[in-house]
């Protein structure tokens, strides 16, 4: 059984009128570190999905919808969203629980159905429901991934053979988009590291440049001059050995569907959405900082590192909250964005003496 | 053809079946959001679209008069002011899912947004400057003001075009995706570049 389903088939030690989620199991009642509690996970879960039919059949009153439809509907769509199945469209990819600290967040896990259909993946197109229409047309067999540039054994590796590297791992991350939204992602996959440590790079490589697929035959947005193509990321070489870092090659227990950046992407779950790019062809060590894709084309508002930070805002909207992702009810109040996602216990030493408003 | 046209604008129904074209959007974002059919993000979907829509019905509201002159049809111009209200009635929806969705309802919060990100000060103005057209919009205002007062304060709406295309553009910069923004500003400007050749005409 994948670990983000732990939660919701397996009754946890709760207290008769616990709050829900209050006792973490690895942090206790203690709301140390990254581990804080939000509104919706201090509401009993009962009041909360009353408070959520209460809204919405407000709004229903005003549309004059009849109420019975619209029970029958809430009561289907809880099925997918609590995470009891999976959603059984693509192959079975799954993994073990990470050990890596910080890998299993026991937030609530977003419904596959958002998680698939709201992307950003600007070669399939800018709205946020494109890449789902139209990600289909990418070929992700035969595959392989270039690692060149400061290595000692530069190399192409075939995905069956980078399936086969390291053992596959279950890691729940928050993602937090640069646009102000959230989800909790069950990936699949293992540490970049483990990837980096065999094919040995030089001393004097001190970044990690990742180019994407960009395949204008198969990704329609490719012709759009939106961004300089391909759509390129890039690390600092220690954040890129962090094991939170994830190469990632499934979703939810299955390999990640085109609109996700299959077969093979990024993620790294401290930094906004934009920096776990997709797709991936090339990773390349360099010894001067690479310039990103968005970092390119707007330099004025997106920095090379990009992490999540609340204290700094983007120049055309706050940082401080975000919306999570089919979780809450249309009124229901944002959520206070966290330090580093959340994820100051693990990468906060990286950063240790910058100017985090200088170099976001 | 031109004959068929100008009686079906004279017709009696004509306005009540504007009045419900014009509410249709409405309708389709409420059983949207009722039925949970506008996507992973409903409140961001419900944002945008009122401000799709704002955007379209003043193009519409600005069309009067050029298509009014240019075809010599009189009779468009009583369908003028229902635009114009229905351009402010989704500006008002539009700001309020702004500061319900987004800010919820905190107004110390909202004022520090509107003075903080330039693209909502920009939208802001334009809505506060339709106010007081939508408050001036019935035929004892302009007795009130005098019409020559009256259409004065309505050439506001010239300002409000610019400004709500400059939001539109601002809010989609961080993208570069400027090919919505290209389309209401191309019709936007000529309509009002339309207005200004006139003008000339006129003084010659």
């Amino acid at each position: 059984m994948p670990v983000w389903m732990v939660g919701f088939t397996m009754p946890r030690p709760k207290k008769s009128g616990d709050p829900v989620m209050t006792q973490h199991p690895f942090f206790g009642a203690s709301h140390s570190g990254f581990a804080h509690p939000v509104d919706s996970e201090i509401t009993p879960h009962a009041v909360f999905l009353q408070r959520r039919d209460w809204l919405r059949q407000v709004t229903a009153g005003v549309a004059g919808v009849s109420m019975a439809a619209w029970g029958a509907r809430d009561a289907m769509a809880q099925i997918p969203s609590d995470g009891l199945l999976r959603p059984g469209k693509l192959a079975p990819l799954t993994g073990a629980v990470s050990r890596v600290s910080g890998a299993n967040t026991m937030e609530k896990t977003t419904s596959y159905g958002d998680a698939s259909s709201y992307n950003n993946f600007y070669e399939f197109g800018t709205d946020k429901a494109d890449p789902a229409k139209y990600a289909h047309t990418l070929q992700v067999k035969p595959w392989s991934v270039e690692i060149e540039g400061l290595v000692k054994k530069p190399s192409r590796i075939n995905l069956e053979d980078l399936l086969k590297l390291s053992p596959m791992e279950e890691r729940i991350y928050r993602l937090r988009c640069v646009e102000g939204w959230s989800m909790v992602i069950p990936w699949v996959g293992y540490s970049l590291a483990e990837l980096i440590n065999r094919v040995e790079p030089l001393g004097s490589a001190k970044f990690v440049e990742f180019i994407t697929q960009a395949d204008p035959k198969t990704m329609p947005g490719v012709g759009s001059r939106v961004l300089d193509w391909p759509y390129v990321e890039g690390l600092r070489m220690d954040e890129a050995m962090h094991p939170l870092t994830l190469l990632s090659f499934g979703m939810y227990g299955e390999v990640l569907p085109n609109q996700n950046g299959a077969p093979v992407r990024l993620v790294v779950p401290w930094k906004y959405g934009f920096k776990s790019a997709k797709s991936l062809v090339k990773i390349r060590f360099v010894e001067k900082q690479p310039i990103n894709s968005w970092g390119r084309s707007a330099p004025q508002e997106y920095g090379f590192y990009s992490n999540v930070n609340p204290n700094v805002s983007h120049p055309r909207w706050s940082q401080a909250t975000e919306r999570r992702i089919g979780e809450d009810g249309l009124f229901a109040k944002k959520r206070k964005t966290l330090m580093f996602n959340g994820y100051e216990a693990q990468v906060g030493q990286l950063y240790a003496g910058m100017d985090l408003t200088k170099l976001y | 053809m031109k004959v068929a046209l100008r009686h079906a604008l004279q017709h009696r129904s004509a306005k009540p079946v504007l009045w419900v074209l014009c509410l249709l959007p409405f309708a389709w974002l409420v059983w949207g959001a009722a039925n949970d059919v506008l996507g992973a993000n409903p409140a961001e979907y419900l944002i945008r679209a009122l401000g799709d829509w704002t955007l379209r019905l003043l193009c519409l509201a600005l069309a009067i008069t050029p298509l009014r002159v240019i075809f010599g049809l009189p009779e468009l111009a009583k369908f003028r002011r229902m635009l114009g209200l229905f351009t402010y009635f989704y500006v008002v929806l539009h700001a309020l899912c702004y500061s319900g969705f987004d800010m919820g309802f905190e107004w110390t919060e909202i004022a520090q947004d509107i003075t903080k990100r330039p693209f909502i000060l920009v939208g802001f103005s334009a809505f506060v400057l339709l106010t007081p057209l939508a408050l001036t919009s019935f035929n004892r205002a302009i007795r009130w003001l005098g019409a020559t007062r009256w259409q004065w304060l309505h050439r506001l709406v010239y300002l409000v075009a610019v400004l709500a295309v400059l939001h539109f553009f601002w809010m989609r910069a961080g993208k570069s995706n400027y090919a919505e923004v290209f389309v209401y500003a191309s019709v936007l400007f000529t309509l009002l570049a339309w207005r200004f050749f006139r003008l000339f005409d006129f003084a010659r």
